[in-house]
């Protein structure tokens, strides 16, 4: 089992490299497609044993014992997110196969979507600081690359405030990573929380207030989201897709790993209020826009504030929660990024000013944004509201009333901001410049089409299937809450 | 760690974090490479004693490579993002003659909505935001 933990992160990296032998498109396609279903499926068959025997999976690199081995670790949160971000790459690339944008004709497209799912999956998997920071490295890297691929003036605007925030992020990562060493002698997981208990307090405090600020760039928390809705909406529909849906989590999937792991229970009341402020603000910015893309930026960190809060609430239930909500935001903001690209290629154009009249010529597309949207506000029976409740339920739990006041009304204002896109998009009178009888913005795109019906279905199954993921979810967080075991596991005593 | 590495340090990182906070991009770049190498040296000078290379069979005090290995890492990471960051500035350049980075548009176009509705104290029309 161990040494299929490092194949999700090789396969994507290996395919990379060959990709980069040939220019020739067709060949690169097959590639990536092989590589990404070979690496779901061995991402799918890591999690089921994780799943069913409870234990952490551990790879040691180049055959070291204990700690001097590049460890790679797949506890039950680690493998289902490499589950979800490898779904949600293969079905992203079959958007963008169908997209025929000028990006994906590049030569260099494909091998460096590769590289972005390696690091992912990596930065998943990492069992130590260090390797984390390669995996952002190879991860960021990459979406510099897919932002700013067309080169144009907008790309080069945005994509240079993206690059030098990111860098920013990454210097105070590599400071974190350096200071960690000189202050513990290690940077392994397994050592770091025995280690970082015996430091003084000021120190402890100063390192973990460090990570919080560079994984909080990455995760785009108040007040270092401003960088994210003047970024992504400039990117190829299909790379800021796979930016809004994973590159993000990944973010609060470290927030997580540092809140539960390197310094279990502190700076919580700080974390808890940073989640609050940003589900507000992120909520407040989506309103004032007058773009599609910009509002849903705006809602990813709006989205975020949520899975902060039910980190800074803390314990079981709500780092359950956290993790719910982290599986259900990734297809569900991914799927309204599809159809915001699916409109965007048929009116070109994504300003909620010029397009109207959507649902008159293609229902279907109005019913593939609808389910996601109202998920994202938390209607029920979607998996949003089940995400919801459960944060809420926690938060009521532990008397955190501010708290759930605050994301009860953001879930309201997102459904108000959701409508807005409705309104402005869906309904009203189809443009006069197209006969209102043109029903082919799907029939024309199939596998676009194809792509985006896959994510939905995705989010109505994980609805569906509520009960049982929840049950995982508290597993996971069960898990993580037990560092003592993964900890023995880690180190291989 | 020596006094005279923290200060290399500390001098590199305010170098870096003022050409930061310049518009124009290559000082944004030349503050990326200097606050990469204050890091760089920071992890060196913090991680490990001076001594002997650590080789199987040297004896007294080895220094620890682990650092080392940690630092090669990154300076070849930040080599790459500084060859990154040079090739937007002189797409940048090409595109529009100077290498400053300039506001979002719809930043632009928010603000300017905001001018208007206080000059003319009433609701801010449809079609101001269209660009």
């Amino acid at each position: 089992m161990s040494t299929l933990v490092a194949l999700p992160i090789l396969i994507p990296l290996i395919t990379a490299a060959v990709m980069l032998l040939t220019r020739n498109l067709i060949v690169q396609r097959c590639l990536s497609f092989v590589a990404l279903s070979l690496s779901l499926t061995i991402a799918v068959v890591l999690l089921v044993d994780v799943w069913g025997s409870g234990n952490i999976v551990v790879a040691r690199l180049g055959g070291w014992p204990g700690s001097f081995a590049i460890t790679l670790v797949a506890d039950r949160l680690a493998s289902v997110l490499v589950v979800v971000a490898m779904a949600v790459t293969l079905v992203v690339l079959l958007f963008a196969l169908g997209q025929q944008a000028a990006d994906e004709h590049s030569s260099y497209y494909h091998p460096v979507y590769m590289a972005l799912t390696a690091g992912i999956a990596q930065a998943f998997l990492a069992g130590d600081l260090f390797n984390l920071f390669v995996a952002f490295e190879i991860l960021l890297m990459a979406s510099y690359v897919l932002l700013t691929l067309e080169g144009t003036s907008e790309q080069i605007r945005s994509g240079t405030t993206y690059v030098v925030l990111n860098v920013i992020e990454s210097l105070v990562l590599v400071t974190a990573v350096g200071l960690i060493f000189a202050a513990t002698g290690t940077v392994n997981f397994a050592e770091l929380p025995e280690r970082l208990a015996e430091l003084p307090d000021g120190v402890r405090t100063g390192l973990h207030l460090l990570l919080l600020v560079a994984f909080g760039i990455k995760a785009a928390v108040f007040p270092l989201f401003f960088w994210l809705p003047d970024s992504y909406p400039t990117a190829p529909s299909s790379a800021s897709a796979v930016f809004a849906g994973l590159l993000t989590k990944v973010g609060v999937y470290c927030l997580i790993r540092v809140q539960t792991l390197l310094f279990p229970g502190e700076l919580s009341d700080l974390v808890m209020i940073v989640g609050i402020a940003t589900m507000a603000i992120g909520v407040i910015g989506a309103i004032s826009q007058q773009d599609m893309k910009r509002i849903l930026s705006f809602h990813i960190i709006s989205q975020i504030g949520y899975m902060v809060f039910g980190l800074g609430i803390g314990g079981a239930a709500a780092i359950a929660a956290t993790v719910f909500y982290l599986i259900h935001h990734i297809p569900v903001k991914t799927s309204l990024f599809l159809v915001e690209g699916i409109i965007e290629r048929d009116s070109g154009t994504s300003s909620l000013d010029r397009i109207s009249g959507l649902a008159r010529r293609s229902p279907m597309l109005a019913v593939l944004f609808l389910l996601p949207a109202l998920s994202l506000a938390g209607f029920p029976p979607l998996s949003g509201f089940l995400a919801k409740f459960a944060v809420v339920r926690a938060g009521f739990d532990s008397q955190q009333y501010v708290g759930v006041g605050v994301a009860l009304l953001v879930s309201m204002l997102t459904l108000v901001s959701m409508a807005k896109i409705w309104v402005g998009a869906f309904w009203g009178e189809a443009e006069p410049a197209r006969p209102s009888g043109d029903v082919g913005i799907l029939r024309h795109q199939r596998s676009m089409a194809a792509a985006t019906m896959l994510l939905v279905a995705m989010t109505v199954a994980i609805a569906a299937a509520a009960g049982p993921l929840y049950e995982f979810a508290t597993q996971a967080a069960i898990q993580m809450l037990d560092v003592a075991t993964y900890v023995s596991a880690v180190r291989g005593s | 760690m020596s006094v005279w590495s923290l200060v290399l340090v500390s001098v590199l990182f305010g170098v870096g974090a003022y050409l930061l906070m310049d518009r124009s991009l290559t000082r944004i770049a030349l503050g990326v490479g200097a606050l990469g190498n204050g890091v760089n040296v920071l992890i060196i000078s913090a991680g490990s004693d001076v001594g002997e290379a650590p080789i199987i069979g040297r004896d007294g005090t080895l220094t620890d490579p682990l650092p080392q290995a940690l630092v090669l890492t990154a300076i070849v990471i930040g080599f790459a993002l500084l060859t990154f960051l040079m090739t937007l500035a002189w797409r940048n350049w090409t595109i529009s003659g100077n290498d400053e980075v300039e506001d979002d548009v719809e930043d632009r176009l928010v603000a300017r909505r905001a001018e208007r509705t206080a000059k003319s104290g009433d609701q801010p029309h449809h079609e101001d935001v269209t660009p």
